[in-house]
């Protein structure tokens, strides 16, 4: 696959150092002197030296060809320049732009640009859930963040030990994916019942996780007989 | 008529400034405050505008300025980039009838025009002014500055 990557900031240094030990061709844009040299140092002539925003910086960078265009300056109106560019005047078939203030996200899919990776966010979220929950974990976000998997692992105490699946209250919109027992995955069914020392994996939208999270690892309602 | 202008330099102040002289109701978005000191101070009591700080591709800042009510939305500020994405906001999320963007890069002014958006690339305007001063030509249309009408030079259709 033909890759171009504009801005070489920390995240397209990293991504172009990946793609290229994929095997993947490709070419970095940068025009800050100052990184490009650092850059030509690592990646040769793959880097192309210019603003990426720029119609014949993007023809040099053989845009033309390109079967995705990636666009990871610190600057989103860039971003979105970019890939619309990539997209209307090139007809490259693939965009994926950072996002960097995560407020901007919903005008890159109203212009048109339906690939987003708002870093600020993610991070955000990956640093709230650990923060606010011991005992799941965030281990995916999919749907740039709107679809989340996570996992929790059971104790004695949790909610859902001892309990089967289908007595389990899931809201709206999310499911049990997963139970891993001792190193065996097994398929939940209704008459699955979770023991203590199972980790279990979920799939929620953001705003259920809180409540996935609850139904399994949370506290049981007190009164509740405890199983050790 | 109901204006918002993004970008408070010589330009957008001073179109501002007539517009308000005529009549019309118009409100003037900068992220600096000294953008809007230094316009009072150059127009002086001619720029009696509404302002409103905070970044042009920001829905609410637009929302501020009253870009929900507005006739025109005029994008003039310093960056290509944040003129032709404000103005695509403009068009697209606000409905604003008429939508104009201010862009140097002929390429990028090209690729915008249209499309529910005007692009005025100030570039070709004044080099092609300058072209025909510099040899003493007689003044063409904006339209043929922007390069929207054939050019006279080149007989042929395009």
């Amino acid at each position: 696959m033909y890759v171009i990557v504009v801005g070489g900031g920390k995240v397209g240094y990293y991504l172009t150092r990946t793609l290229v030990s994929e095997g993947h061709e490709v070419t970095l844009v940068e025009q800050d002197e100052r990184r490009v040299e650092r850059l030509i140092a690592e990646f040769g002539e793959a880097v192309v030296v210019g603003d990426g925003c720029e119609v014949r910086v993007m023809e040099d960078a053989g845009m033309g060809r390109a079967d995705c265009a990636v666009a990871v300056t610190g600057h989103d109106e860039d971003n979105l320049i970019i890939c619309q560019m990539a997209q209307r005047h090139f007809g490259v078939p693939r965009q994926i732009a950072r996002v960097n203030n995560p407020e901007n996200e919903e005008i890159f899919h109203l212009l048109g640009v339906s690939e987003t990776v708002a870093s600020t966010r993610i991070i955000y979220s990956l640093i709230d859930q650990e923060v606010e929950t011991g005992e799941s974990l965030l281990l995916a976000a999919l749907k740039r963040g709107k679809i989340v998997i996570v996992s929790a692992d059971l104790t004695a105490g949790s909610a859902a030990a001892g309990k089967m699946v289908k007595d389990i209250y899931l809201p709206g919109e999310c499911v049990l994916a997963a139970i891993i027992r001792e190193e065996h995955i097994l398929l939940p069914s209704g008459t699955t019942e979770l023991l203590p020392g199972d980790t279990v994996i979920g799939v929620a939208d953001p705003e259920s996780q809180h409540v996935l999270r609850d139904a399994l690892v949370g506290t049981r309602p007190s009164g509740a007989r405890r199983n050790d | 008529m109901r204006v918002v202008i993004l970008g408070c330099g010589r330009v957008g102040s001073t179109l501002a400034a007539i517009l308000t002289r005529e009549g019309h109701h118009v409100s003037v978005i900068d992220r600096d405050q000294s953008a809007f000191d230094k316009a009072a101070q150059r127009l002086g009591p001619a720029f009696t505008q509404e302002t409103v700080r905070g970044i042009g591709i920001d829905e609410d800042v637009l929302k501020q300025a009253g870009i929900e009510a507005a006739d025109a939305f005029i994008s003039v500020t310093s960056g290509d980039n944040t003129n032709i994405v404000a103005a695509q906001i403009a068009q697209q999320r606000f409905e604003v009838p008429k939508v104009l963007a201010r862009v140097y890069d002929p390429i990028r002014a090209d690729a915008y025009r249209g499309a529910g958006i005007e692009t005025i690339c100030t570039t070709t305007i004044s080099a092609g002014l300058f072209h025909d001063l510099v040899l003493g030509r007689s003044l063409r249309t904006i339209q043929e500055y922007i390069g929207t009408a054939s050019p006279r030079s080149n007989g042929g259709p395009g």
